[in-house]
């Protein structure tokens, strides 16, 4: 695929498995700057595992993952934790949200913004000036970024209070708030009402152009996927099946075979 | 603004002035026995263990069974340190949470990086192994008939109320300190989803390491002041019995919440004391709070939240209002001082 934009993820061949099985095999896929693409395919088909390889909670039993961080340095993720990656620029959002439940809407987002900390446990024990300092830049780079995503309005209620479509939200938040490079979204829309799902999509749209971001995405909402991606990609039983623009993957045989059956194709 | 920060830590502050001062100066007078004086005191001993499984249980979310165990350690290290080393007492105190500590750090290097509950088994096997090892190293422990430790706080149950509250009065606002920040955030994010926390950029093994060295120092410190408080250390303090004691005043109390563990220290402890003439059927009392505390209140008297002397300081001009008569202060006796925010 021609493109003039820098690379920023490269995955060259990675499989990976567990016991005998198969999970992912030879999946490569390369991520330009400020790219938007979909990751689709059936229940089951690997999404979630490839996106656990790119965010470093699984390691790849084969194959090669390089990044391309801020400063364009090329680092080889495939060894690397998630704590490891996310300093480096790849934060991920959960299929299941993963919040932290019992702490405050803010404090979520404060986690995130842990490792810019200017301060040492010295300070905090102490409360110096320093600690002061630190704890007002944190609130207002949290406060600016709840305020952004309109959330700003519950920063002080737990997070498991919150309804479902802001605790997404607030996973989508949180994971902007690391600062990354690359966005790994799984399932935005899973159990969103359609007009949530435009508010979403909108919402995607937005982020990536203020933060200058590259999105990857996990998703089974069809109309989400075609109306905002600019290239898809395709699995089912942990191999890439197809990839292209949205036009194309709508009419290939093998995806329409994959979902609907070959039934589905005779027809 | 400026007024606000001096307002958090005046008011906590003097509440914990007052907690440690005016009871030390009611014993020294003799206005409090000095039996009641040996209760409270040991209340405050239990209370800095309360914390140290506090924030091992409530806070990182781990569970171990082997506090008592690092008691022990910070116990037979002061001993040791002050008699053998000569080391003078509070130089021998901070020493022994240090060694504690570091204790803490080489059990938690295997264990904490697994997930799951290895860490309360090992603990479990580690309190044992100290309480064994106490046992048989005869020629430093003095074995199973333990140790003669008599020093200023065994016998001035005044010296001993004035150090023993003020130690754990410091420990709560420096352990509330570090929780409050943007480190305590870390461990809680830890605690609440592993893999959520760790890919938010926090390294689990790490924040649930120091979590566990904190707990680690708080326990030897705890153990350190108990030794010269009670003038005799046994291995027996080291005991699988000990550990759950610990754990129960946290359970009571409420995991997470500080404050709630150590009200239920000072509840428990005193309870435990007062109902002596009840004979053995005291003995009864313990598990029957225990069964209705966890039928009425699982999560425990406080459940996650603080108390707060701010907020509490704040309420009795409406409360005065509501109530025609004055408005109850918090009890002065009590050590639930709280760095609040």
């Amino acid at each position: 695929m021609p493109d003039k934009k820098p690379l920023i993820l490269q995955a060259s061949d990675i499989s990976i498995v567990f016991g005998g099985l198969r999970a992912v095999s030879d999946f490569s896929c390369e991520l330009h700057e400020n790219e938007l693409v979909g990751l689709i395919g059936p229940n089951g088909a690997g999404k979630t595992t490839v996106f656990n390889m790119l965010s470093g909670i699984y390691t790849p039993t084969e194959g090669q993952i390089s990044f391309w961080d801020r400063n364009g340095k090329i680092c080889n993720i495939n060894r690397k934790n998630p704590a490891q990656l996310n300093k480096i620029g790849i934060a991920r959002t959960f299929q299941n949200i993963r919040l932290f439940g019992q702490m405050t809407v803010s404090d979520n987002v404060r986690v995130a913004i842990h490792s810019r900390r200017t301060v040492t446990p010295l300070d905090v024990v102490f409360r110096t000036p320093r600690f002061r300092r630190d704890e007002t830049i944190m609130t207002e780079q949290v406060e600016e970024l709840l305020s952004l995503f309109r959330i700003i309005g519950k920063k002080d209620e737990l997070a498991k209070n919150l309804p479902y479509g802001e605790q997404r939200k607030l996973e989508i938040v949180r994971a902007i708030a690391a600062n990354p490079t690359l966005l790994l979204l799984d399932e935005p829309a899973a159990g969103m009402n359609p007009q949530e799902t435009v508010e979403l999509m909108n919402l995607i749209a937005f982020i990536r152009e203020k933060f200058h971001l590259t999105i990857l995405l996990i998703e089974h909402d069809m109309r989400l996927v075609m109306g905002i991606c600019e290239r898809i990609i395709v699995l089912d039983y942990g191999k890439i099946i197809a990839e292209g623009n949205p036009a194309d993957i709508r009419s290939n045989p093998q995806v329409i075979k994959a979902y609907l059956g070959q039934e589905a194709l005779n027809a | 603004m400026k007024n606000k920060i001096l307002r958090n830590m005046l008011i906590p502050g003097l509440c914990a002035v007052a907690a440690v001062g005016i009871p030390a100066i009611l014993i020294n007078f003799s206005i409090i026995d000095a039996y009641t004086a040996q209760i409270l005191t040991l209340a405050g001993i239990n209370s800095i263990m309360a914390l140290s499984v506090n924030i091992i249980c409530g806070i990182t979310g781990q569970l171990s069974l082997g506090q008592a165990g690092f008691m022990a350690i910070g116990a037979y290290s002061t001993v040791l340190l002050s008699t053998n080393a000569s080391l003078p007492l509070p130089v021998s105190i901070i020493v022994a949470g240090a060694i504690t500590a570091v204790f803490g750090f080489i059990i938690g290097f295997p264990t904490l990086k697994l997930e799951g509950d290895y860490l309360a088994i090992v603990t479990l096997g580690f309190g044992e192994i100290i309480r064994v090892l106490l046992v048989n190293f005869k020629g430093w422990t003095g074995g199973p008939n333990g140790k003669q430790f008599p020093t200023i706080l065994t016998l001035n149950p005044a010296v001993a109320y004035l150090a023993i509250i003020g130690v754990l009065a410091l420990l709560v606002i420096l352990v509330q300190n570090f929780i409050r920040s943007t480190y305590g955030r870390a461990i809680i994010a830890v605690r609440e989803d592993e893999i959520a926390a760790n890919s938010s950029g926090i390294g689990v093994f790490r924040y649930k390491m120091i979590g566990f060295v904190i707990a680690s120092f708080v326990a030897g410190v705890g153990g350190a002041l108990y030794a010269p408080f009670i003038g005799f250390i046994k291995p027996d303090m080291a005991s699988f019995t000990r550990s759950i004691d610990y754990l129960i005043y946290v359970v009571l109390g409420g995991m997470g919440s500080t404050t709630g563990s150590i009200l239920a220290s000072f509840v428990l402890t005193s309870l435990q004391e007062f109902l002596r003439f009840l004979q053995n059927y005291r003995l009864l009392f313990y598990p029957v709070i225990l069964i209705l505390v966890m039928q009425f209140r699982p999560q425990g008297l406080l459940g996650t939240k603080e108390f707060s002397f701010v907020k509490t300081w704040d309420g009795i001009p409406g409360f005065i209002d509501r109530v025609m008569h004055a408005g109850k202060k918090p009890d002065s006796s009590n050590t639930r001082e709280e760095k609040n925010a």
